[in-house]
């Protein structure tokens, strides 16, 4: 008897219900608000302006004092403090991937419920586009449009949208659809509910919970996108200023000054492991019909 | 199961028709091409060959036709760059792409497969956390950030491996370990939930209740059965692998069509743009075709091989 239940596991629903954060989920979601904090606060933040040159004190090494001023994270190529920076890169990198995922969530959730309410040809054709979509990496995508459009910031906020809308319309769709069929609803429009009190009154919040799960595992691949684009130098432009950029930037003095890029590499790897870790975490306690992978 | 493939096949070609409309689309909306293409100081005259040369001065209708008929052929106009054909640089540059996301694609199964059915095996246990510890670091990584510390350490630091070009068998490693590596980690976490499914599944349980061992359960049963939903992962994953060969492929200098798509963009070289985002439409679509038509091909429940031989379903 007792061999046969080497393999009993707790059902997923009672596992994860009842799951409360782990330390390194708390640990990742201070690290979120911390990095909200400085994107927030950048300007009390950081010590000097990012913009600020010092050409005597170029490619100093962390903890280097030049000018009355400590270089904590030390200077780049053009003797600029290299925390200062930072902590307007992550302000830019932030915004740029919370609009986009906003843009993106918004313009998905919409053909989603577009095209589940109204179905026949008009669910074809939104379905024919997302398959599309899925079909070319959107980092591909944003690059062929930056090639055409030339670069600009409003563009490039759009096109960091473009990672997974798609995700978000054939998400709301099928849980749209189902939703549809069920007696609530069916009774609702049965009493003569419209189409925009059944939508906005019932469907939506019935969705909601899956949307900002969806939002939070959706969010580490747009700041990638936005690093990566930057990163290539297609992205952010100077004198603006991105982690992506910064890591882009330094690459090129790897050889004598390792810091420029590896921190501002690490803050985009810790963004998004944290919201990684985060994401994972919300998805196990909000949704847990949705399967995991 | 034939009238299906050809729905999915008649599918596939619809999607690679839109995929050009759009891009057809969108280069229209960016404005005029002749003033994209000519520099500003180009004579009045020369941009009106050019437009005649080019089909601009035709109506919007027939140019988009003659636009897919070119991009069938694999047609797209010289490179600015080199003057050569567009789509030649394209197949030039395609194999390194695919050399190096095979490896990375080898790597991954190598270290990933067993790394997510090792933590499956010892569930909820310490070698189930460090294995899925990992593999979250794993894909967390960006591969800019992973490349340039793979750089710093055996290129600056060890001098052991060349991070730069693509000349040998050694250039070959740092790129495709950085490819390869993420992608270890998202394999490692999904073998991991799918083995995990598979040795819940009653059959199984039945294998370990007649004293056959772990391992050979694994291979015997859980393997074959998890085929399947691994190769829609790995399907789905190309998009991941060719977006991660651009960032990749310029960090390490490697010739293939990410880089030359960035390089293309930087310049606006946009023949060559388009014919690098044609072909990598083809391959995704392509790529996922094969995987639906491998997947009944294997899967007996959908008629494929096993049922046309006679096997039990």
């Amino acid at each position: 008897m007792t061999t046969v239940d080497i393999h009993a596991r707790p059902a997923p629903a009672a596992r994860s219900r009842g799951r409360a954060m782990s330390p390194v989920v708390r640990l990742s979601a201070c690290f979120l608000l911390a990095v909200v904090l400085v994107a927030l606060l950048a300007d009390w933040l950081a010590p000097l302006p990012y913009t600020a040159q010092n050409l005597a004190a170029r490619l100093k090494p962390p903890l280097t004092e030049a000018g009355g001023i400590v270089h904590w994270l030390g200077t780049d190529q053009l003797g600029r403090d290299i925390l200062s920076r930072m902590i307007f890169a992550v302000r830019t990198s932030i915004l740029i991937a919370v609009m986009g995922t906003l843009i993106g969530a918004i313009f998905g959730t919409l053909l989603g419920f577009v095209a589940a309410r109204m179905r026949g040809s008009v669910d074809q054709a939104i379905m024919m586009v997302v398959d599309a979509q899925a079909a070319i990496p959107a980092l591909f995508l944003a690059l062929t449009m930056l090639a055409f459009f030339g670069n600009n910031i409003v563009l490039f906020i759009v096109l960091v949208s473009i990672d997974g809308w798609d995700r978000y319309t054939r998400l709301v769709r099928g849980l749209v659809v189902s939703e549809q069929q069920s007696d609530y609803i069916n009774a609702i429009e049965a009493l003569g509910a419209g189409s925009s009190r059944v939508i906005l009154s019932h469907l939506l919040p019935n969705i909601a919970a899956a949307l900002v799960v969806q939002a939070t595992l959706n969010f580490p691949g747009t700041i990638l996108l936005e690093t990566s684009l930057s990163f290539l130098g297609l992205g952010v432009q100077p004198p603006g200023t991105s982690l992506g950029l910064m890591l882009g930037e330094g690459r090129r003095y790897l050889l004598n000054a390792w810091w420029i890029a590896v921190f501002p590499g690490l803050a985009i790897f810790l963004t998004t492991l944290s919201m990684s870790l985060f994401g994972d975490w919300l998805r196990d306690r909000f949704d847990p019909t949705s399967d995991r992978h | 199961m034939l009238r299906f493939l050809a729905l999915r096949l008649l599918r596939a070609l619809l999607t690679v028709t839109i995929c050009v409309s759009a891009v057809f689309v969108a280069l229209r909306l960016a404005g005029d091409p002749a003033d994209i293409m000519l520099s500003i100081d180009t004579p009045p005259e020369v941009r009106a060959h050019y437009r005649e040369l080019w089909g601009l001065d035709r109506p919007l209708a027939e140019q988009y036709l003659r636009y897919v008929a070119s991009a069938v052929r694999g047609d797209f106009g010289l490179s600015f760059a080199d003057e050569r054909p567009a789509f030649a640089a394209v197949t030039e540059a395609l194999p390194k792409t695919f050399l190096l996301g095979a490896s990375a694609l080898m790597l991954a199964l190598l270290v990933g497969m067993p790394l997510g059915m090792l933590a499956a095996l010892r569930h909820n246990r310490a070698a189930d956390r460090l294995a899925m510890a990992t593999a979250v670091l794993g894909y967390a990584i960006p591969v800019f950030f992973l490349g340039i510390l793979l750089i710093l350490l055996f290129a600056l630091k060890l001098r052991v491996l060349p991070s730069a070009g693509s000349e040998s068998l050694r250039h070959l490693i740092l790129p495709s370990v950085t490819l390869g590596l993420p992608l270890a980690g998202r394999l490692a976490r999904f073998a991991r939930t799918a083995t995990l499914e598979v040795l819940g599944k009653p059959y199984i349980r039945a294998a370990r209740g007649r004293g056959v061992m772990p391992l050979a359960v694994i291979v015997r049963h859980a393997l074959p059965n998890a085929a399947v939903p691994l190769l829609m992962f790995i399907g789905l994953e190309i998009g991941h692998i060719l977006a991660g060969s651009a960032v990749v492929e310029t960090i390490f200098a490697w010739p293939g069509i990410g880089r030359l798509l960035v390089d293309s963009v930087a310049t606006r070289d946009l023949a060559v743009v388009q014919a690098v985002i044609f072909t990598v439409t083809v391959i995704m679509v392509g790529a996922n075709l094969l995987v639906d038509v491998v997947h009944i091909l294997i899967d007996p429940r959908l008629g494929g091989f096993a049922r046309a031989k006679g096997k039990p379903a």
